[in-house]
């Protein structure tokens, strides 16, 4: 070989086994210079060869003999539970203590790179909500919905990793709603049968594709970067909308008899979501994503009907070629 | 801690009660000098007067604009906002929406308050300015027919975003209907981002103090806030003084219920007298005539964080304008209906 081969980056990717973490890992695999290691409890389908898969606890202290004996570059932290049906106790310590762990490890062994996935459900939902919330806005998201306190807990203490360990470089991404074959709620409501909305109410609605967001994802492991990113994709549009693009037909519901009809649909495990998300159908969280498009030069290639009709698969792989030539188009488009 | 709470109490009632019995004794004072009939005489004579104007618009079809006119309007609009991809734009204004509910709007301009406008070209063709008005009325059409004059008398048209408490966001419908027509809850960070985006936005600067205010203080401003001039000097906007005569009268308010109002967490309850003969009805606007005065555009420059002495001179620049606004509409006009 006439030139010595580059080092190639070695990323972890916590949660590899989510949607999320596969698409990503595809991604990186392409690239063909990226090593990859993931840490994630559940079985990872589809997992090429020379993906590397710790199956354990981020928790446990086998996780660290992975950091002591390589060098890491970059930690891809996505493994953070959402899961509404699990305890709540559960889900607090893992999401919490997890995510300590992983500063941790990145701390003593010296990764100069952690990227948080948060999401802009931290913000809430309020009828006083500015149509374009900033980063620095405070986040109110469990005023209402107490489930999502621990994701903001984490979001937190991943800010307060910028001053105690300014040598690793944090970010935090704050995605909108991200739609695609991921088992998240909004794209869970999109292929609920009649998606329900409430009588008098269209609030705007932010999504973006999944494949848009594992582009973000990347571009945030930029040597360089730091700081916290709203990240949004195509212009808003209202909820109506949203549910007819994805080619259902709402299902109106008062707003005094929703909380109940919602709480004993749970109970009766009809629906997946707890009654307090009905807020985000009443009132908009539309952010200002414009720091991300400006610093991780993001750019979306799918429309927000793209992305409505991909949240109708859930799990469903495209080709990879397939993917290509749809975002090739998109940007023929464009240009066009 | 309760005993305050009882003696707040105690002085709203004791206060409502004054303001009723002042009233009480105006129309006492009234009836003795015989005022009243002849005040009911001058009404019914404007009211029929205004009766025959509506009902020759009415017949003739005169008051709706033409259909080309129209095409030409929201074409206009289409092309002048930044909408996004679904035809909405971020504060979830819909040209779309506005033409299908415009009859509505032009029924009340052009029928119900016969609206009449006066120096409407003192707005600016485009590029950013805040428009600052007298807030009056009890319920917001001065706001919507400020709106409606410049969408459908000014040429080229331009739309008006004003700033709505966030009360009318919860309420149903009506929430959703205001978003779609071009409102926006009323945060200094949106009027800021909207005058960022070169949009014309319309202020209220005396906010609930202006709207819910009681019959005997009409045409009398309430105090100014000053966020506005911080906006305006940070923004660099031209801020177009209004003056609205003729709202005052739509709904007669002797006083506002004020613990009801905070129990349903809405900004004002009035008290309508008139609702012992009318029910309900007596929070429908009476079909006073509008005359709606646009002064020229004044401009400021400044600091934004001044002092508040500072800026508090700068508007009342601002107030005085609009006062001399109000006093030209107070003197040019006939009566309330006419």
């Amino acid at each position: 070989m006439a030139r010595r081969k580059r080092r190639k980056t070695r990323v972890v990717i916590t949660g590899i086994s989510g949607r999320l973490g596969q698409l990503l890992t595809r991604r990186l695999h392409r690239l063909e210079d990226h090593e990859i290691i993931g840490i994630d409890r559940r079985f990872f389908r589809r997992r090429p060869k020379d993906v590397e898969h710790l199956r354990i606890d981020i928790r446990r202290k086998a996780c660290e003999d992975l950091f002591r004996t390589k060098k890491i570059d970059v930690i891809y932290h996505l493994g953070l539970m959402h899961d509404p049906r699990r305890g709540s106790q559960e889900h607090h310590t893992w999401n919490i203590l997890g995510t300590q762990r992983v500063f941790d490890y990145a701390r003593r062994h010296g990764v100069p790179k952690v990227v948080l996935l948060s999401s802009t459900d931290v913000y809430g939902p309020q009828d006083d909500n500015p149509a374009f919330i900033s980063e620095d806005a405070p986040l109110l998201g469990a005023q209402r919905f107490s489930q999502i306190r621990d994701l903001i807990s984490v979001d937190m203490m991943a800010q307060s990793y910028f001053w105690k360990a300014p040598e690793i470089e944090t970010v935090v991404l704050r995605p909108v709603h991200i739609l695609g074959g991921v088992d998240n709620a909004m794209s869970n409501y999109l292929r609920l049968q009649r998606p329900p909305v409430i009588f008098g109410f269209d609030p705007m609605m932010q999504v973006i594709h999944e494949e848009d967001m594992v582009s973000a994802i990347h571009a945030a492991a930029t040597p360089g970067l730091r700081g916290i990113y709203n990240v949004t994709g195509p212009d808003a549009l209202p909820l109506r909308r949203l549910v007819g693009l994805a080619g259902k037909k709402p299902l109106e519901m008062p707003h005094v008899l929703a909380p109940t009809i919602a709480r004993q649909a749970w109970m009766m495990r009809l629906l997946d979501a707890p009654a307090a998300e009905l807020e985000y159908l009443r009132f908009a969280v539309t952010v200002d994503g414009s720091r991300a498009k400006q610093l991780l030069r993001l750019n979306p290639q799918y429309s927000a009907a793209d992305s409505a009709r991909a949240a109708l698969r859930l799990g469903a792989w495209d080709a990879p070629s397939d993917a290509a030539n749809q975002a090739e188009d998109s940007k023929g488009a464009t240009a066009a | 801690m309760a005993d305050e709470q009882r003696g707040g109490a105690a002085r709203r009632i004791g206060r409502t009660a004054r303001v009723a019995r002042a009233t009480a004794g105006q129309i006492i004072a009234a009836a003795e000098s015989r005022r009243p009939q002849r005040l009911v005489e001058r009404l019914w004579g404007e009211l029929s007067e205004a009766a025959s104007e509506a009902k020759s618009l009415l017949g003739g079809g005169g008051w709706r604009i033409s259909e080309d006119e129209l095409e030409r309007r929201y074409a206009y609009l289409i092309d002048h906002q930044n909408l996004g991809e679904a035809g909405v734009d971020p504060f979830g204004f819909s040209p779309e929406y506005v033409r299908k509910v415009i009859p509505m709007i032009e029924f009340l301009h052009r029928i119900w308050f016969r609206v009449e406008s006066h120096d409407i070209d003192n707005v600016p063709e485009q590029g950013r300015c805040l428009l600052v008005g007298n807030h009056s009325g009890q319920l917001p059409f001065d706001g919507m027919m400020i709106g409606a004059s410049l969408l459908l008398e000014r040429d080229p048209p331009r739309m008006i975003r004003s700033m709505v408490e966030k009360f009318a966001i919860r309420t149903p419908w009506f929430g959703t209907f205001c978003m779609r027509c071009g409102q926006v809850t009323g945060l200094p960070d949106n009027c800021r981002r909207l005058l960022e985006r070169d949009e014309s936005v319309m202020v209220f600067p005396e906010g609930a103090r202006g709207i819910s205010k009681p019959f005997k203080n009409r045409y009398k401003l309430g105090r100014f806030g000053h966020g506005f001039m911080r906006l305006a000097l940070e923004t660099g906007s031209p801020i177009v003084p209004i003056g609205v005569v003729g709202a005052e009268e739509q709904i007669i308010n002797v006083g506002n219920f004020e613990g009801l109002a905070r129990l349903l967490n809405a900004p004002n309850i009035p008290i309508a007298p008139l609702a012992l003969v009318l029910g309900p009805l007596a929070m429908w606007p009476a079909p006073v005539k509008y005359r709606i005065y646009f002064g020229e555009p004044l401009y400021f420059e400044g600091d934004a964080n001044d002092d508040d002495a500072v800026i508090a001179k700068k508007v009342a620049v601002v107030t005085s304008a609009i006062e001399k606004l109000v006093a030209r509409g107070l003197e040019e006009r006939r009566g309330v209906f006419i």
